[in-house]
Parts: structure tokens; C-alpha cells; sequence
């Protein structure tokens, strides 16, 4: 497509929108698409053609009518923080930002609910519900930062989810509009909404199916304490076999994360947060409830990582210490952001049993490709985030790093493991969807997208690769040797 | 029984325009719309494929009875937390196909929160794979909680991981004296505060609470709630799930109503059992009045045991909500062959 046409698409475009929302909500010249030019995965970047910021329901509707009967793309977005290029915009389309759907709707402790729009951030939902003696319990790292609204894209976790579980297990219904401006709502305050669990479906699927305008979630009671364990081993096996340990003896920890050495040297100069960088591996394990409840748990699980090798253990003795100690797991990645140029971020998961291996098998990556890798992870939950630090200027360095995280989470495929835990495939891990799912799902994921989106305006081009993509990149996971339905045409 | 005999005979009933009724034990018959198509029994396809207790992921083949999974993880302490109704010799794949989840629903979550891989055979016979053995997994869509409460309507689900938790080392049933309002106020006001509530159940004016956690939680707990302690816990709550209790018997018609759980009582008539914190209210009888009193509150109602069924086993859906289960349907099942009718006359 010539330059002289997209600019009269861009105009056009621009044109139909401005037609019912104000000129600001409405940006096509650079300097103000600029900004939404790429997410929390920078390597990649798109001018978007046109931005769209609308502040109502209505317009919102009228904007994926418009771009529907026009056939532009639509990629919605939230607070740009996210991991994977799911918000890279398109650009031949239009970039639909949420950022001012800001308003809680409804709080209502005795229901233990909150109504909200999809541009609240996920910290603020646990600020209003607080009064109430209440939370919202999926907390990524980026909670400060990050939309509820992105946070159902991408279905996330945090360090809490091993016993509170995922935005899946938190969110009640969701309201929204098809890509053709069909008002729908999945899901339901009441328990188990009738029909097909379109709720279930929705949650991760990276705004490809719908666009969300309001989220219904789950508020649970503060637990009255919290402790958390720092257990320092002198080998990082032990430490994978610990965390094993603990499940085994019949506890789920509040939270059970794991940081290597060269990730506690990263933070510990960046936040003080107090971490042994003797250990090789350090955990931590966290107990919650009534403060009888938690010195009794978290006597157990000292008497289990002794067990299994633990070489020092530190209890938070107040509620400072206990932030403290996380504050280094959560600044985990701005820390190791100050001691490269730039790190890239893996999210493979795996069965727990496995983890020693691939830790092994991560540091041999580290010796094939002569990089570094850093490892912090939700040990718990066999969800790894070895973090690649390379230089993004040297070009050679980033085909490395991207060969690295490419043999990494296909690794994790091979241990019966994901390639993604929480942050989604997006464009980054989109090569790798055909290392983990034959041809034969990868099709039924794009009748699924068709099933809401006939035309594919939705986010096109993420998280679920075309097969004549797989082909090209070499991993075409063929069963039996015959691509199933060689009837079909590829695409 | 193999996988590819499975998917012969889903080919073969493709080829012969003949739909299937996917079935295991058939305890769960009763549930949704009447079964219809040639009887594809699943029995035959059992077995525990993968149980690792640290893992606390259990892996298992359709036909496997749902009480052999159970007696399984009791062997290593562990359980199924949504205490799924066997209703009869339930198999593992019906329980999933229907979804239905027990009296710890309100504090543990639904089935579907447990689900974390299938294999699932479609409507070409194609074996397809998703989600795995991992607690998070976001490559794609979720389809294995999706096929999870679809009755059978989506596929054959073949094979499922499901996760599983240690059992509570203490359980304790309490019973207090309070009329319905009463117990409604209650198990909201209990269900904000940080307590072990495992399962509530209110009926003709006794309110049941189970406790159930560590030693100390529950005991403090109990102090909290008050009320007599009942003797025998497990016998109560599996009268509830199972409906053995004297509420379920006779033959009257049971609807399933979800509501918010602050839902005020409902002005119905019949006789009525509350469970779920105030979520879940069984209503015995054929009040006109029941599906729309139900929505009123921002639920649905099921029509879960009767002789007639006419008005359709499940609450009606939004016309945009049943064009995209059709659309949905089409995908999985293009010729429509699973379990016709099952779950909405349209699929």
C-alpha cells in the first residue's frame, strides 16, 4: 500500500470517528500516537494509523461499528504495561485506548463485590475495597501500574495466586461489545452463569474476542496476618526440591517464590531489601490468617525447608520487614532493568518436579549463547521468568537472546510445561504457540476467534499463529505425520 | 478401549449423520434436556493416567469412576475441593461434562476453577489438546474450562487434568436455630470476615456451617459463629450433595436458582434449601414465577429434577450471547452430532 493511501485511509478513518467523538479523543498526527507506539515489550513498535480514546459505553460501541463497517483493525488497550506486544497497534488500524474508563462503579462489601471499568488500576480496587476489611487478591508486580482491563486480557497472576488463583478465579462477569457493537455480558453475579462459560473463555484471550467495558470482581476478606519466610539455600536443586517439599506436606503457602543469586545481587543494590547473597537460591514462603493460624504454619514449613536443606532461615518479624522482603521479589525486574541494557523476559511453567532440570538447562543457555540470565520466578506454581540481559543495540546480541528464550520455552513445552504462564503470546511468543499446539488447535482456536470476530478485526495477528506461519518457522507440530483437513485452505 | 476406537466411532457417526449421546455412569441422566442419539458409553475408557501428589494435578481418562479418583487422592491426603455430586456411579468425564460442583463451591471455587488440560475429540474425530498439567497456562484460548458444564455439546472430553488440594486437617459442622433472613445476614456478614467457612446450608430454620482448616482456625472460628456442634460433619454435607437428604425426596419438581448471595428471601412459594452462603437456593415445587423471580435478582434459574422439561432445562440466553453459542457449536461440532438438544434446543 502506497503512503498517499493509507494517508487518505488515516484521514477517512479519522473523519468517521470524529463524527460522534470530540477532536482530543481522536489522534492520528505522530506526535500524539507516538506514545502508543508499543507496550511493556519495547522491542517491538508500531505507529498506530489512528487512536481512539472514548469515555463512554455508547462510544465505545459506535467506535467498533465504524471501524467494523469500515474493515479497520481494533486493538484495545489498557495501561501498556503488558509483557507480550498483545497492545502493539496496528498500523493500518486503530488503537482503542481505555485508558478513561477510570471509575469504580460499585462497591458492595456485603456482596464482597466490585463493579468497575476496565481502565481502573489493580491496585486501586484493593485501596477502595480496604475500608471494608476487604481485597481484590490477583497482585501482578505491575499492580501500581496495571488495568483490570489488561489484567482480564491476559488472565494474571502474581505472587499470591498459588492459593488465591489467577483474574480467572476473581472475576465475576464481564460486560463488553462484539467487534460488530453487539452489547454482551458473560459471566454473572450469581454462581455459574447458564450455558457455555463464555466468562472462562474470554479471560486470557488478549482482546481478540470482545471489547470490555465493565468488570465484575470478587472481593475477599484481608487475612489478619501474614508472615513470610526467607530460606537461603547453598544450591539450587535444593531449593527447586524445597518448594516440592512444601506442597507435599499439605501446605499452600500465600506465596512461594524463588530468586537465583545473580537475580538477589540485582535487587539487593537496588531496594536493600535485606536478601542473603551468600545462597545461591533464596525462597519465599508466606503464611496468612489469624495470627494463631500463621505461627502455626509457618512453623511447619520451617521444619520442611530445614528438611530439605535449607542452610539459614529468617522469619519477618512485623509487617515492615514482610514488605520489605518483598519489595526486592517485586522490584525484581526494574533492578535487573539497572544492570543491563536491556533484559528480556521469559514466562514458561512447568511441573514443579521439573524444576531443578530446567534451571540446569538454562544455565547451559547462558554458556551456548554467552549471555546472562538471571532467574526469579512463582515458584509455587512452576512459572519461571528467566530474565535474557542483552543490548538491544547490537543486533547480533538481540537474534541471541530471542534464539535463547526460543529454546527456553520450548524446552518448557517438552517437560509438559507452557510456553506462558501470564503474560500472554501476544506477538513475542507467537513463533512458539507452534512448538505447543498442532495444527488441528491451532485451527480451532481461529474458528473460535471467527465464532465472535468473522472478519479478524480484533487484534489481529496475535497470540494464535496462522499455519502457514508455523510452516514457515520449521515447528509445525504434525501428529501422525498428515496435516489434518488438508481440505482447508491455509491462511 | 483406545483413543483412536473413540474417534472411529465419532467419525463413523459423523459419516452416518447419526448424532451420539456421550455418556459415562449415567447418574447424571436427570440433568439438563432429555439425552437424545446413540448411546456412546465412555466406561470403557478408564484409567488414572498421571497422579503426582506434589504435583497437585491428578490426570485421568473420561471413564474412570469418579470414586476411584476420589479414594485415590484420600490415599495421599489430598482431595477434590469443589466436592463434586457422584448422584450415582459418576465417572470422572461426566463430572467435568456437567460441571456441577458441591457445598464447598462459595469458599473453594466451581469445578471449572480446577480444570487445567482436556483431550478433547471433536466433531471431526480429531483428538485435540489444551491447557496441560500446569497451575497457570495462557497460550491460547482457554478451551478446557470452556468444555467444562458444556454437557457434552462441544466434544468428547477424552482425558483432563484437574487440580487438587491437600484435604483440611480439621473439620467441624456447627448448627444454629434462625429464620431465613436471619441466616442470609449471617453467612454474608461470615463470609467477609477471614473465617474457614468450607460450606453453609440453611433449611426450615437451622442454619448448618462447616469449618474447616487448621486446628487453630477452626477452633477460633467456632468461638466466633457459636451454635452446637454436630456430631457426625461428613454424613450431613454428603446427605447435601448427593441429595439423599429428606429435602430432595419425593417427586416434586427441584429447580436450582443462583442468585447474588445477598439476595433477600425470595418471595416463592414451595418449600426451599439455601446453600452457597445465600448463592444457591433449591426450591421445591412449579411457582410460575420462579425463572423470572430468579432473574429479577440477577441469577437464572435451573430446572433441575421434573417430569416436564418443556420450558427447557436452562435459563434462556441473550440473543447476541445464543448466536455465539451456535457459532461456537459450529466450530467444534460442525455436523452436530454431540449430544443434540442437551444443553439449549439451538445446539
Amino acid at each position: 500500500m502506497g503512503e498517499a493511501v493509507s494517508l487518505s485511509r488515516q484521514h477517512e478513518v479519522a473523519r468517521a470517528l470524529r463524527a460522534f467523538l470530540p477532536q482530543r479523543a481522536v489522534l492520528f498526527d505522530e506526535e500524539d500516537t507516538r506514545p502508543y507506539e508499543c507496550d511493556g515489550l519495547t522491542a517491538y513498535r508500531q505507529l498506530p494509523m489512528v487512536v481512539a480514546l472514548p469515555e463512554t459505553e455508547q462510544q465505545v460501541q459506535r467506535v467498533l461499528i465504524t471501524c467494523s463497517k469500515l474493515g479497520v483493525p481494533v486493538v484495545p488497550r489498557g495501561a501498556g504495561t503488558g509483557l507480550s506486544g498483545g497492545a502493539l497497534p496496528p498500523g493500518d488500524g486503530v488503537l482503542l485506548s481505555m485508558a478513561k474508563f477510570m471509575r469504580v462503579l460499585r462497591v458492595d462489601a456485603r456482596a464482597r463485590v466490585a463493579v468497575v471499568q476496565p481502565g481502573v488500576r489493580n491496585a486501586v480496587i484493593s485501596e477502595v475495597a480496604a475500608p471494608h476489611g476487604l481485597y481484590y487478591a490477583p497482585d501482578p508486580s505491575s499492580q501500581i501500574a496495571c488495568t483490570i482491563g489488561g489484567n482480564v486480557a491476559e488472565n494474571s497472576g502474581g505472587v499470591h495466586c498459588l492459593k488465591y488463583g489467577l483474574t480467572l478465579h476473581n472475576v465475576l462477569r464481564l460486560r463488553g461489545f462484539t467487534i460488530e457493537g453487539e452489547p454482551l455480558e458473560v459471566g454473572s453475579e450469581a454462581p455459574d452463569a447458564p450455558g457455555l462459560d463464555l466468562l472462562a473463555l474470554a479471560i486470557g484471550s488478549e482482546g481478540m474476542l470482545f471489547v470490555v467495558t465493565e468488570v465484575s470482581v470478587k472481593l475477599l476478606p484481608k487475612p489478619q496476618c501474614a508472615r513470610v519466610i526467607m530460606a537461603s539455600f547453598d544450591d539450587v536443586d535444593k531449593a527447586g526440591n524445597a518448594v516440592a517439599a512444601v506442597i507435599a506436606a499439605g501446605i499452600i503457602p500465600a506465596g512461594l517464590e524463588m530468586m537465583d543469586r545473580p537475580a538477589t545481587r540485582a535487587v539487593e543494590e537496588f531496594v536493600s531489601a535485606g536478601y542473603d547473597l551468600e545462597a545461591a537460591a533464596i525462597l519465599l514462603c508466606e503464611s496468612d490468617g489469624s495470627a494463631a493460624e500463621v505461627e502455626h504454619e509457618i512453623a511447619r514449613m520451617e521444619a520442611v525447608l530445614a528438611a530439605a536443606g535449607a542452610v539459614r532461615l529468617a522469619v519477618s518479624r512485623d509487617e515492615a520487614e514482610r514488605l520489605r522482603f518483598w519489595s526486592g521479589r517485586k522490584a525484581a525486574f526494574p533492578a535487573v532493568g539497572r544492570i543491563s541494557p536491556d533484559y528480556y523476559c521469559m514466562d514458561g511453567t512447568i511441573p514443579r518436579k521439573r524444576l531443578g532440570e530446567v534451571l540446569n538447562f538454562i544455565a547451559e543457555m547462558e554458556k551456548k549463547y554467552r549471555l546472562r540470565c538471571p532467574n526469579v520466578f512463582h515458584a509455587g506454581d512452576g512459572n519461571l521468568h528467566p530474565l535474557i540481559l542483552f543490548d538491544a543495540n547490537n543486533a547480533e546480541e538481540l537474534e541471541r537472546t530471542e534464539r535463547f528464550a526460543g529454546e527456553v520455552l520450548e524446552k518448557c513445552v517438552a517437560v509438559g510445561g507452557t510456553i506462558t504462564g501470564e503474560h500472554g503470546v501476544g506477538v513475542e511468543k507467537i513463533n512458539q504457540m507452534c512448538a505447543q499446539f498442532g495444527s488441528a488447535e491451532l485451527e480451532l482456536f481461529h474458528a473460535v476467534k471467527r465464532a465472535f470476530d468473522p472478519q479478524g478485526l480484533l487484534n489481529p495477528g496475535k497470540a494464535v499463529p496462522t499455519l502457514a506461519r508455523c510452516s514457515e518457522y520449521g515447528r509445525m507440530h504434525v501428529r501422525g505425520g498428515a496435516l489434518p483437513h488438508a481440505e482447508l485452505p491455509r491462511f | 478401549m483406545t483413543l483412536a476406537a473413540l474417534q472411529e466411532r465419532i467419525r463413523s457417526a459423523v459419516a452416518r449423520k447419526t448424532p451420539l449421546r456421550l455418556r459415562g455412569g449415567g447418574s447424571k441422566d436427570f440433568y439438563g434436556n432429555a439425552p437424545r442419539g446413540e448411546l456412546l458409553d465412555t466406561r470403557a475408557y478408564a484409567g488414572i493416567a498421571a497422579y503426582e501428589a506434589s504435583e497437585l494435578v491428578i490426570t485421568a481418562r473420561c471413564g474412570t469412576p469418579l470414586a476411584e479418583i476420589e479414594r485415590t487422592l484420600e490415599a495421599s491426603g489430598q482431595c477434590l475441593p469443589f466436592e463434586p455430586p457422584h448422584f450415582g456411579a459418576a465417572t470422572f468425564g461426566g463430572c467435568i461434562a456437567a460441571g456441577l460442583s458441591g457445598p464447598r463451591r462459595a469458599s473453594a471455587g466451581a469445578l471449572r476453577d480446577f480444570v487445567l488440560g482436556v483431550k478433547l475429540i471433536d466433531g471431526r474425530g480429531e483428538l485435540l489438546q489444551f491447557g496441560g498439567q500446569v497451575m497457570k497456562n495462557v497460550a491460547g484460548y482457554d478451551v478446557s474450562r470452556l468444555s467444562a458444564g458444556a454437557l457434552g455439546t462441544l466434544g468428547l472430553i477424552a482425558e483432563a487434568s484437574l487440580k487438587v488440594l491437600p484435604r483440611p486437617p480439621m473439620e467441624l459442622t456447627l448448627r444454629l436455630e434462625t429464620d431465613e433472613a436471619g441466616a442470609l445476614d449471617a453467612m454474608n456478614r461470615w463470609a467477609g470476615e477471614p473465617l474457614p467457612l468450607s460450606a453453609t446450608a440453611w433449611h426450615d430454620g437451622a442454619l448448618h456451617v462447616r469449618l474447616s482448616g487448621s486446628d487453630v482456625a477452626v477452633k477460633g472460628a467456632a468461638q466466633r459463629i457459636g451454635g452446637a456442634e454436630v456430631g457426625v460433619t461428613a454424613v450431613f454435607w454428603r446427605a447435601l450433595r448427593e441429595q439423599t437428604h429428606a429435602f430432595f425426596a419425593g417427586e416434586e419438581t427441584l429447580w436450582r436458582l443462583a442468585v447474588p448471595s445477598i439476595t433477600p428471601p425470595l418471595a416463592l412459594g414451595g418449600r426451599q434449601l439455601i446453600e452457597w452462603g445465600g448463592g444457591l437456593r433449591w426450591i421445591r415445587g412449579d411457582d410460575p414465577q420462579i425463572r423470572d423471580t430468579a432473574k429479577r435478582a440477577g441469577g437464572h434459574a435451573t430446572l433441575f429434577r421434573g417430569a416436564d422439561k418443556s420450558a427447557g432445562a436452562f435459563a434462556p440466553l441473550t440473543p447476541v450471547v445464543l448466536g455465539l453459542h451456535r457459532r461456537l457449536k459450529d466450530a467444534f461440532d460442525p455436523a452436530g452430532i454431540f449430544n443434540p438438544g442437551r444443553l439449549y434446543p439451538e445446539l
